[in-house]
């Protein structure tokens, strides 16, 4: 990847934060650590793998992406409105009564949301059948989808994935958030869910393990991606709360919004970031 | 006598429906022997998805292969499908109203020797409470076929309880089933009698008995319970001023608790629920665990006459 492509990433993901906390924030609600840590690989997807079309939301030929972890709606709506899906001023409803940014994502409401979700363990089973309608169909389509490393404890993780490597869905793209943490604390301390990536491989799933933060190592984790027969899985090593100091790696920030003082500090550490 | 269980009728609907339909995908959990939908399995394997022993990612799955504009059958038993899948149902095909529909055997106490692990007396009170879940639990074959071939039409999530238990043919080809509409078997002015499912048959024994003894009973089958036909309830309890609910399922949540809800609201009269009391089920044979349980005429002859009593 250029050096110029990388800085336009980088602008875009650090417009992804800002959106990021601009919701959260007006929301007083919502979970901007697990959202911050995923502004790479979402700003990745849409800007640089996937196919979609920002004027047809609901066309066929698509690829899909489901947030499993559907309480980083945040960093989704945020990625959708820079994307095109719909205005960025619109980020500032999340959480509000009528708005279509709800909480947890969903596809009746919001433009570009492929799958309702916000139960943990169950948007990767959608994707699986969402990657398997696709494989019926004969399209072409991919589908990926993104995890929390906490959510790896829910065991219908597990049966999707059995499932998807049994159907040998090499065009579905199971993607690992792990930040290590969760609201208890380290995943670790809470019920680990370690080797992540030897478990995947054990399932029968090509792995990936990178930094999740670093566009040249996105670039060769998805430009990896092979028709084998076998669905692949990347694991993103990555920093919750990242990109803002006093939210990086600090379980707190899990699920809580910032006063008004801590939006300031993070909004212009941001922008100072972008500058 | 013709005798058939409800989930034969789905299988054989299933088949029918894929000779008309490519869109149709058919998924189950193990249990396609059992589910009857082994005969699509057989008719159109590259339309069959096994998802093995793994209900709720069934589930889920189906809902996912539903947005790809697939009309999606989902079978398991009534208590792996409703009872431990309830949550992937009401979040990924409920919520989103998806077009999957939940094809569940073995509901209720007549699943027999298997006992209380796997009689499922819950499953309508489950799914009715999902906002926009059709709730469908034919009385025989012919309505079971229907009641597929309806719900194929339907664009959304629809549940469809079958059963294990072999019944005699109540209704024939020329039978009209309808969505949404009770329908009245039999008519009287004394009393109504609202069953689904098996207890139909029932019913309809119930009311001959009464008849022999100068009662003269209305009988409504109300295959669907969600949405309720809340109008053939308020004239039944006008013009017969007592109700009588018979169901294969516990008398908390299912059709009883509808008909109670709908009538308190719209038109106070009596109504007194026969079904499974609030108790687990055991091993038996199924004939024996309906009487056992209260399944049973007998039982419907002895609440009409309580409820003709508080008139």
């Amino acid at each position: 990847m250029t050096e110029s492509r990388k800085q336009d990433l980088a602008r875009v993901a650090n417009l992804v934060r800002q959106g990021v906390l601009e919701g959260v924030f007006n929301a007083k609600a919502g979970h901007p650590g697990g959202s911050l840590s995923a502004a790479e690989v979402m700003t990745y997807l849409y800007f640089e793998q996937m196919r979609v079309d920002t004027a047809n939301p609901k066309w066929d030929g698509r690829d899909r992406f489901v947030l499993s972890k559907g309480h980083a709606a945040p960093v989704l709506y945020a990625t959708l409105a820079q994307r095109g899906f719909f205005p960025a001023e619109e980020l500032a409803t999340l959480r509000k009564v009528g708005s279509r940014l709800q909480g947890h994502p969903s596809m009746k409401l919001c433009p570009g949301v492929d799958m309702s979700t916000g139960s943990l363990g169950q948007g990767i089973s959608a994707a699986v059948g969402m990657a398997l309608g696709a494989k019926h169909g004969g399209s072409d389509v991919m589908t990926y989808t993104l995890l929390g490393d906490g959510e790896l404890q829910e065991g219908q993780v597990w049966e999707a994935a059995m499932f998807a490597a049994a159907k040998q869905l090499d065009n579905l793209v199971v993607i690992v958030d792990n930040n290590n943490l969760q609201i208890d604390g380290t995943v670790e301390e809470v019920n680990s869910p370690y080797p992540i990536g030897e478990k995947f491989a054990a399932f029968g799933f090509d792995v990936a393990e990178i930094d999740g933060h670093c566009y040249d190592a996105l670039e060769g984790a998805f430009k990896g991606i092979v028709k084998n027969g076998k669905p692949t899985a990347i694991i993103l090593k990555t920093i919750k709360g990242r990109g803002v100091s006093f939210m990086e790696n600090n379980v707190n920030w899990h699920g809580a919004a910032p006063n008004a003082e801590q939006y300031e500090q993070a909004m212009a550490e941001l922008k100072g970031a972008a500058a | 006598m013709k005798m058939n269980a409800t989930r034969d009728a789905y299988g054989q609907a299933l088949v029918d429906l894929g000779a008309k339909n490519k869109n149709v995908i058919v998924m189950d959990a193990d249990l396609a022997a059992a589910t009857k939908t082994g005969g699509f399995r057989k008719a159109y394997p590259d339309r069959f998805y096994n998802a093995g022993i793994a209900e709720g990612n069934l589930m889920s799955v189906a809902g996912g292969m539903a947005t790809m504009g697939y009309t999606v059958f989902a079978s398991s038993f009534a208590m792996f499908a409703a009872g431990r899948a309830f949550e992937q149902i009401r979040n990924t095909i409920g919520y989103p109203a998806l077009n999957v529909k939940i094809g569940a055997t073995h509901g209720g106490i007549s699943v027999g020797e298997d006992g209380a692990s796997h009689q499922c007396n819950e499953d309508i009170a489950l799914m009715r409470v999902i906002p926009g879940m059709t709730v469908i639990n034919p009385a025989d074959y012919q309505e079971a076929y229907a009641a597929v071939m309806a719900a194929a039409e339907l664009d959304g999530p629809v549940y469809l309880r079958f059963g294990r238990l072999a019944l005699p043919h109540l209704f024939d080809e020329n039978y009209k089933f309808e969505i949404g509409k009770g329908v009245q078997l039999r008519d009287g002015n004394d009393v109504t009698i609202v069953a689904t499912g098996l207890m139909v048959h029932e019913a309809l024994a119930a009311a001959d008995e009464l008849a022999a003894q100068g009662i003269n009973a209305r009988v409504i089958n109300m295959a669907t319970i969600k949405p309720l036909d809340v109008d053939i309830l308020v004239k039944a309890a006008q013009e017969t001023g007592a109700i009588v609910t018979a169901e294969e399922h516990s008398v908390i949540g299912g059709l009883g608790s509808a008909v109670t809800e709908a009538l308190a609201e719209a038109c106070p009269v009596p109504v007194l629920r026969v079904g499974v009391e609030d108790t687990f089920g055991e091993s038996g044979p199924a004939k024996d665990l309906l009487k056992l349980y209260g399944l049973s005429a007998e039982n419907i002859v002895c609440k009409v006459k309580k409820a003709i009593a508080l008139k």
